[in-house]
């Protein structure tokens, strides 16, 4: 009897430890310390269709058997956006062979993309002699459906290509072609028949398919519908991804929620915000857009704060690569969304790479490089003092 | 291409594979009903005794095992079960609860001649979805220190490899070193020597062995990582080497009886198809392996330890992206304390005991050359556990499972966390 007893006392403890079990697992981190997670209030089909496309962006791993390559940068679009944050030099990707607005002289050298990795038994690109090349690192991608909604004439009233207020800021879009894949957006604004680009850090892609589209066939070297031509042979293939996967991966990225803003009510961060308004980042870095209609009800007409105008901007010569994309100039950059700022190092490995290419280490790391028309904010950053310069910088870690 | 020739050779190994499932299923069930309903004299079935001068080392363990005699026949046969229930949680997201058949295992053993014997092993996972032979071998004996095995072989890299039996641990899951880094109850055809000698307190044994083995796809898949485990995925190595060179297997122990076992291993060849139909394809790449293992049981205490760590090396080509690591290294300690050794609701010997196992795994051991910083791609666990034996064959097992993992930037980690309780016997 006494056997059976404490045999079933001993049962019945692990069967109630086992439903109380769940306090003993880590928890989840903070939704405002994640960068990962949709918008509110998907529908049940949506949260499908988001899950299905994280699922492709994040472990859909190409390997030869399913296309990798031969020639790719990376194999899989999670490689080089670990966690949606900010990228590392370590899948950092070079463009090269285009060094002012009129195309890029060196397509048939394997422009503009270097595919320096290649599968076994393959040779990759080396970077030809004499091409002007640029460095990028992945940007944070949360946030971009927001992004994609705004308007183009929203997008053109905050450009002033002649400066005309003379205030030193001269932003401008980039007006590219658009390839025959791709349709205009509702409202869309052309010159010359050429199409405002807003994504990428010369703006060059038009929209997230465009981006996507590109993404696959240029860093992984896999080929689809739209983009038919392996980046090795030059031939048309069979599309190695398919179109439905493109699809739930652009809509994975359209709903990717913006990064919330941290320690709102901090005295230095209500502080520090108002000395970037003072000193003249806005002018470049705005903090707020609003978007246009979208069917996402969480995206449609919303005001959203990403801290950038979308525009291109002479930088100076400190950040000029001597490269550029369609019709950006060499020193031209589009103004970097600032939100997600302060996870970045949370996707970097514990330390920061700032600007296209990483190669600034800090915030003032960041600012030391702001030429040309930020050259009066970058002046008025380093005149700050200390202490208001450490509030600038923990508003932007706020981010 | 395979040809036609190939593919009628595997359609027959496949043929074959399932007739020998079938026949042990179909043994296995008698057995069971046997035990059931006891209306065959069930004393046919005697428990052979182990052979206890030859019974000790890690090399023993595939024939270490208890083994149900049927009547006269020279057949014996065995096996055990796996099954848990778990439930465990990552950052906050957690699977609920789940339970589990890990795995049954069947061995059939017989004693064909003189000095000739034949063991296999053979596993069903994941409720049967997953079906291998993992072991399926004849030996023969010219002297202890001379024995030629042949067949599927388990290579001897490591102690966990050759001596994975469930029952014979504390801990519901195999070790992470065992099954992430290298491939659990990694098997391949071939042959090849092994031998022992004993002096007093000391034994000494050695293995060799040639055999299939590793394919590209260690530095080619999903896990987008250097993944050795990878190439238990091909079903064509048994009967083909992707590289068309023999996988060489080396294990040397020395034990001694009031000490431990100490062994020292080493498995390594050339794992890429770099030639096919007489066409060089590519260059020559190796994976190399290096283990050592070491058990011992303290005096007094009875705490038992044993130990492995494993260095691997894998020339990745040029190439290619630093996601795929050409260095790994991880391992495991294990320490189990009996605390009670007496009768315990009814059973005679019951043991319990409180153990702890600590593990690490680095899948890719070096530095960023784009940054210099340390590549991430690692993990480590603390798993307490106690565990219950109502009999040496049996054990009930409760564990807590802690364990951090880094992805390749060393970003912050992605904790887990969980209880598992499970129970393997052997039958
Ligand atoms: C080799 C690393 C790498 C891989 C692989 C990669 N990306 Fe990127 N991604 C980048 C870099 C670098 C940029 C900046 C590109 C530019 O400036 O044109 C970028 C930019 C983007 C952007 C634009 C973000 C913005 O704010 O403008 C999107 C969207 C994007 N990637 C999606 C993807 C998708 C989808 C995949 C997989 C199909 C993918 N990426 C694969 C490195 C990568
Ligand atoms: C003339 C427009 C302009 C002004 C004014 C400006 N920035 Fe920028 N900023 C940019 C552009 C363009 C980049 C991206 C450059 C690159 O990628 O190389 C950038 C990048 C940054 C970055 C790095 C972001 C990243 O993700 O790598 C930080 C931080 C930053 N700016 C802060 C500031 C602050 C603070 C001020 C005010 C003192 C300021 N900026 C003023 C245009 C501007």
């Amino acid at each position: 009897m006494k056997k059976i007893s404490i045999a079933f006392i001993l049962s019945l403890v692990v069967l109630l430890g086992a439903e109380s079990c769940s306090k003993l697992e880590p928890t989840l981190p903070k939704n405002a310390d994640l960068l990962d997670g949709s918008v509110d209030g998907l529908s049940s089909s949506e949260n499908q269709q988001f899950l299905s496309g994280d699922k492709a962006f994040n472990d859909l791993v190409f390997t030869p058997e399913t296309g990798l390559g031969p020639l790719f940068v990376a194999t899989s679009c999670g490689s080089c956006h670990t966690g949606d944050g900010k990228g590392h030099p370590f899948t950092e990707l070079t463009r090269f062979g285009q060094s002012d607005s009129n195309g890029n002289s060196f397509l048939a050298q394997g422009g503009p993309q270097l595919q320096h990795r290649a599968i076994p038994g393959y040779t990759p690109e080396n970077l030809p002699t004499g091409a002007t090349f640029s460095k990028l690192i992945a940007p944070v991608i949360t946030g971009l459906g927001f992004l994609e909604s705004v308007s183009d004439a929203d997008i053109l009233a905050m450009a002033d290509p002649n400066d005309a207020n003379s205030d030193g800021i001269s932003g401008v879009p980039n007006w590219v072609s658009l390839p025959s894949y791709i349709s205009p957006s509702a409202g869309a604004i052309t010159q010359n028949g050429k199409y405002i680009h807003r994504f990428g850090k010369k703006a060059s892609s038009y929209n997230l398919f465009h981006q996507t589209v590109k993404a696959y066939s240029q860093d992984i070297g896999i080929t689809s519908l739209y983009e038919p031509h392996d980046t090795y042979s030059g031939l048309e293939s069979d599309p190695e991804v398919s179109s439905q996967i493109i699809q739930n991966v652009v809509f994975y990225l359209h709903t990717l929620k913006a990064p919330v803003q941290r320690n709102i009510d901090d005295a230095d961060v209500i502080q520090g915000k108002q000395i970037f308004v003072n000193i003249g980042c806005v002018s470049c870095h705005k903090e707020s857009l609003t978007t246009s209609y979208s069917p996402i009800a969480a995206i449609s007409n919303k005001v959203f704060h990403p801290y950038t105008d979308l525009l291109l901007h002479d930088m100076g010569e400190s950040l000029n690569d001597g490269y550029t994309e369609g019709g950006a100039l060499s020193y031209e950059w589009r103004t970097a969304p600032l939100w997600g700022l302060g996870l970045a190092k949370n996707s970097q490995g514990g330390e920061l790479f700032l600007l296209h290419d990483g190669r600034a280490k800090s915030i003032e790391g960041a600012l030391n490089y702001h030429g040309g028309e930020a050259v009066v904010a970058r002046t008025n950053f380093f005149n700050l003092s200390d202490t208001d310069r450490k509030k600038l910088v923990k508003f932007l870690e706020s981010l | 291409m395979r040809t036609l020739y190939q593919r009628l050779r595997s359609k027959k190994l496949q043929q074959y594979c399932f007739k020998i499932i079938i026949q042990s299923f179909f043994i296995f069930c008698l057995l069971a009903f046997n035990f059931s309903y006891s209306q065959i004299d069930s004393t046919l079935l005697k428990r052979v005794s182990r052979d206890t001068v030859k019974q000790g080392m890690n090399m023993d363990a595939v024939y270490n095992r208890p083994f149900l005699g049927l009547g006269k026949s020279p057949v014996s046969i065995g096996g055990y079960m796996e099954a848990n229930w778990q439930h465990i949680g990552t950052n906050g997201v957690s699977e609920g609860h789940q339970f589990q058949f890990r795995r049954m295992t069947l061995f059939v053993a017989s004693g064909i001649g003189k000095r000739i014997k034949f063991l296999s092993e053979i596993e069903l996972e994941e409720g049967g979805k997953e079906l291998g032979i993992e072991f399926a071998a004849i030996d023969f004996e010219f002297h202890s220190l001379l024995n030629l095995r042949g067949g599927i072989i388990m290579n001897p890299i490591g102690a966990f490899n050759q001596n994975h039996d469930g029952p014979k641990w504390e801990f519901t899951d195999r070790p992470i070193s065992a099954t992430q880094l290298l491939p659990a109850t990694w098997s391949n055809t071939g042959f090849g020597l092994y031998g022992k000698q004993y002096s007093k307190n000391w034994m000494f044994g050695y293995e060799l062995y040639l055999s299939g083995g590793f394919d590209n796809s260690i530095i080619a898949n999903t896990q987008n990582k250097t993944f050795l485990p990878e190439a238990k995925k091909n079903p064509e190595r048994f009967e083909e080497i992707a590289s068309g060179l023999p996988l060489f297997t080396g294990k040397m122990a020395v034990k001694n009886k009031k000490i431990g076992e100490l062994g020292l291993s080493y498995m390594g060849g050339v794992y890429n198809t770099f030639q096919e139909d007489g066409i060089v394809l590519d260059e020559k790449r190796r994976v190399d392996v290096f283990a050592i293992d070491f058990n011992s049981t303290l005096p007094k205490l009875n705490t038992f330890i044993t130990a492995e760590w494993v260095n691997i090396f894998v020339q990745v080509p040029t190439t290619y992206t630093q996601q795929f690591g050409n260095r790994q290294q991880g391992g495991f300690i294990d320490i189990v304390q009996p605390v009670l050794r007496r009768k315990m609701l009814g059973w005679e010997k019951a043991v319990l005991n409180i153990a702890c196992r600590f593990e690490y795994v680095d899948w890719n051991v070096g530095t960023f050359k784009s940054t210099g910083g340390n590549i991430g791609d690692q993990l480590w666990s603390v798993m307490p556990a106690i565990s219950f034996r109502p009999n040496v064959q049996t054990v009930f097992r409760f564990n807590y499972r802690y364990m951090q993992q880094k992805d390749i930037l060393n970003n912050p980690p992605s904790l887990t966390g969980g209880f598992i309780a499970g129970l393997s016997t052997y039958f």
